[in-house]
């Protein structure tokens, strides 16, 4: 038992003071490569109950709404369970390959798409495990999107596997816009909830109006730029409050990602890197 | 413990390993999520004892740092204190109590809960407490409990109990 609490503390320790190369993320590296045909063997198993689960959430929502409930008891008497599932993974991967080929998606970056495969557990991070890792190119640092928004940011990559701290997470922070005033601010996760945003810093003579949309600032300035391409959406401006004392404004965002409904994800990869 | 009860709990624990990365986390119901994995240390740790019990959290605990890519370590000390603690009350107070995988997953799962979040705050780890120990705690507490009897009837019928000297029920006293 001690030395079980011994090898935990200078396991933790080890992955505290080693780099990105060190020995613990190599064996890291190897034993999640090792793992991870069963992890993608046990999501595919679990995919079918995660969207059954995600159909009774849903419908358990509906109960306040009796107009969406209606028309989602005509839907289903229309299909079966089965087949829906089919078509909204399409409609998924579809939306992601719309997004890829519009003119919204960043022209410096190449899509990297991404099968999610884990979710670590707990209410310590925000994060998911994509299913894939630098073999194609991930490096950390690289942005995370779907085709409705900004996801998050690789936190650390594997040769077939990368972490992805998503924009809930309490240490994410990305440099954003109000796209209709341009009133530059900082998104951050909105502390007490569990999927709000807030969009900190923004000046108290910034018109911030509610329903306005919030993407990526992108910005460039000698010789350093964000990490994140310019204009990807974040999310909709849901209030806007702000007190004689405060500097800044209090605005609330609420993300375009469903970040509890995560099956694929593109990660971008610079293309100058790429070359 | 027989080589045989040995591969049938690491099975169990692998299994209980993947689906909870994979799907169980992703459960959110009210602002938490079940731990199976921790139910599932706890009850090999009931079923087998604390020595076994400490070895299934310390392993559980490294599976899911190498799927997640998580700090290593950090989920196998919390495991391993909870498989190890699971044993000991089994092995005394808890034995042979009906409820005892109850109290144990209750008290386990809020032990952990604390532990965790205290891991995390001294390794510089921004973690807000209210949603720590309260918003994710309490709905994990309660589907815990209701995971815990038949998680453990599964983990008894899988790995089997382990073999226990029976205590004398009376004295003999030889003159």
């Amino acid at each position: 038992m001690g030395v079980l609490v011994l090898l935990s503390l200078v396991l933790i320790t080890l992955s505290f003071r080693s780099g990105e190369d060190g020995p613990l993320t190599t064996f890291q590296s190897a034993g999640s490569t090792a793992l991870r045909p069963f992890a993608v063997g046990f999501e595919r198993v679990a995919q079918p109950f995660r969207d059954a689960y995600g159909w009774a959430d849903s419908l358990l929502d509906a109960r306040s709404d009796a107009e969406r409930l209606r028309v989602e008891n005509r839907e289903l008497l229309q299909r079966t369970i089965q087949s829906e599932f089919a078509r909204q993974e399409n409609d998924y991967l579809r939306r992601l390959l719309d997004y890829v080929g519009s003119p919204r998606f960043p022209v410096d970056f190449d899509p990297i798409p991404a099968e999610v495969i884990g979710r670590p557990a707990g209410a310590f991070t925000q994060a998911i495990v994509v299913a894939a890792g630098s073999n194609s190119g991930v490096r950390v640092n690289d942005p995370v999107v779907t085709a409705d928004g900004l996801v998050g940011l690789v936190t650390r990559v594997t040769s077939h596997t990368a972490r992805v701290q998503l924009l809930t997470d309490e240490e994410a922070a990305v440099s954003a816009v109000d796209l209709r005033t341009s009133a530059p601010g900082i998104v951050r996760h909105a502390r007490g909830t569990r999927e709000t945003l807030v969009l900190d810093r923004v000046r108290k003579q910034d018109r911030v109006k509610r329903g306005d949309e919030i993407v990526t600032a992108g910005w460039r300035a000698s010789g350093l730029s964000s990490l994140y391409p310019k204009g990807i959406p974040i999310g909709k401006v849901t209030s806007v409050g702000q007190t004689d004392t405060d500097l800044y404004q209090q605005v609330q965002v609420d993300p375009f990602v469903d970040f509890g409904s995560l099956d694929a994800v593109l990660v971008l990869v610079p293309r100058e890197r790429r070359r | 413990m027989s080589a045989s009860a040995v591969l049938r709990a690491t099975l169990v624990l692998f299994v209980a390993a993947m689906l909870q990365t994979v799907i169980v986390s992703s459960i959110v119901i009210d602002g938490g999520a079940p731990d199976l994995l921790l139910v599932v240390v706890v009850a090999l740790g009931l079923v087998r004892g604390a020595i076994p019990g400490a070895v299934f959290g310390f392993t559980a605990g490294l599976i899911v740092d190498l799927v997640t890519l998580d700090t290593m370590g950090i989920t196998s000390l919390v495991l391993t204190l909870a498989g190890f603690w699971a044993g000991r009350y089994g092995e005394t107070v808890g034995r042979d109590r009906r409820f005892a995988p109850v109290i144990a997953v209750g008290t386990l799962t809020l032990l952990a809960g604390l532990f965790g979040y205290v891991l995390h705050y001294l390794l510089g780890e921004e973690v807000i407490a209210r949603h720590a120990l309260v918003t994710a705690l309490m709905p994990a507490f309660v589907l815990n409990l209701a995971l815990s009897l038949p998680v453990c009837a599964v983990v008894r019928h899988m790995v089997g109990e382990a073999e226990r000297a029976k205590a004398s029920p009376e004295v003999e006293v030889f003159v």
